[in-house]
């Protein structure tokens, strides 16, 4: 059987927070192993779009598909089971556990999803190494600079083979080369893993970084830039 | 920027006289670099020669005769051909940016949805920019990253000026 041509699709979404919509009806599809880059000035409902995709919070109306089924009709904890098992995210300021060292972080999700602790710790050590973080998986998430911290979280988020990763202003917090080097690798390696990313961002020069792009305002997808060719 | 271009423009809006043509050109488009008389005139010339202006009669009046120039349809062609199709990204665009979206709103068209092709074709650029980085050399890197910074200054200018439009076709109404 062909893999489908769409992996997400969100269907006409509308979503409001108390009398203050976020989406007014917004549609967009994404493709399998495809980087979708979501752009839009602060306000214009580009993380709703993200967290409704993600399936962290359903919209009020329209539908939210993954993989061939609604997303958005799942109870919240088949949601949460989704987003443990197929999903990745990166936020802006890492969300790392502060207590925790690196390793401690990447192996978490592993160990939630029952992975055994040695294979657990076994993984956490190959995604650090791969984002240039070998022998730093010892040290707690405060001795570690802002760019080091993003890293650690592409690696916890791909150490769990997601089929898609979300980020939502991943290099927010970081220097423009720093920003850079984050980009590169979350994008090399979704790339050489085939993960589907959607990443959400006002920075257009992190936007470039995906395959496609799309504009996002007051609540509507307004335009697709399209896929330029490789 | 296309002076010929922009002078097509303004006869788009109304037949003038190259002196009129020469001041809303001045007001709004020159930024210092006002149009001589002779460049005016030259240009009109040549829009009538190659059929994108029609001169009417001379006029007589109390200083010397003038004439009024129109547009064809050729000119019109030319003109919405040029405001619709998004100028090649690269940097230092913004004079011609300013030139479409100022007679855009002039003219009545929709100026957001030149911005909005504008933006797209920005964004294309710099995500080509931001390949060659990936795959080039160091010194690909540098050069990319000077026109990626200068695409994103037009693209914050072409996001601001969108929040703009309204005031700017309340000014250029009254020209």
């Amino acid at each position: 059987m062909n893999a489908p041509a769409v992996l997400f699709e969100a269907r006409d979404i509308a979503k409001s927070f108390g009398q203050t919509p976020a989406l007014r009806g917004a549609t967009v599809t994404v493709a399998p192993g495809e980087i979708l880059a979501v752009m839009g000035p602060s306000g214009s409902g580009k993380s709703t779009l993200l967290h409704c995709l993600a399936g962290i919070f359903p919209p009020d109306s329209g539908e939210v598909w993954f993989d061939g089924r609604r997303l958005d009709t799942l109870t919240e904890s088949e949601r949460t089971r989704l987003r443990r098992t197929a999903f990745g995210f990166v936020f802006q300021f890492g969300n790392l556990v502060p207590e925790l060292t690196a390793a401690d972080n990447v192996a978490l999700p592993l160990l939630l999803k029952r992975a055994g602790r040695k294979e657990a710790y076994r993984q956490a050590a190959r995604w650090l190494d791969r984002l240039g973080l070998a022998g730093k998986g010892a040290r707690r998430t405060g001795e570690l600079s802002g760019g080091e911290a993003q890293r650690v979280a592409v690696a916890r988020a791909l150490a769990l083979g997601p089929r898609a990763l979300f980020a939502d202003e991943p290099t927010g917090s970081l220097d423009t080369l720093t920003g850079e080097k984050v980009m590169n690798l979350l994008t090399g390696l979704a790339r050489e893993q085939g993960v589907t990313v959607i990443v959400v961002t006002h920075d257009v020069r992190v936007a470039a970084y995906a395959d496609r792009q799309v504009l996002v305002r007051d609540g509507v997808v307004t335009a697709d830039v399209g896929t330029v060719p490789a | 920027m296309s002076v010929s271009l922009t002078l097509l423009g303004l006869l788009e809006r109304q037949p003038s006289y190259g002196y009129d043509l020469k001041r809303a050109y001045d007001t709004y488009f020159a930024r210092g670099k006002p149009l001589s008389f002779g460049q005016v005139y030259t240009t009109l010339a040549r829009l009538a020669r190659d059929g994108k202006a029609i001169a009417g009669p001379p006029e007589h009046g109390d200083g010397p005769d003038r004439k009024r120039y129109s547009i064809t349809e050729a000119g019109l062609a030319d003109v919405d051909r040029w405001l619709t199709t998004p100028a090649e990204p690269e940097p230092h665009l913004q004079p011609v940016l300013f030139a479409k979206v100022t007679l855009a709103l002039m003219l009545g068209r929709p100026a957001d949805s030149y911005l909005d092709a504008q933006r797209v074709a920005h964004i294309k650029r710099m995500t080509e920019l931001t390949r060659l980085k990936g795959a080039g050399s160091l010194v690909d890197t540098l050069l990319a990253d000077y026109g990626l910074f200068h695409l994103e200054a037009d693209l914050r200018w072409i996001d601001l000026t969108a929040a703009r439009l309204n005031d700017l076709r309340e000014m250029v109404r009254d020209l």
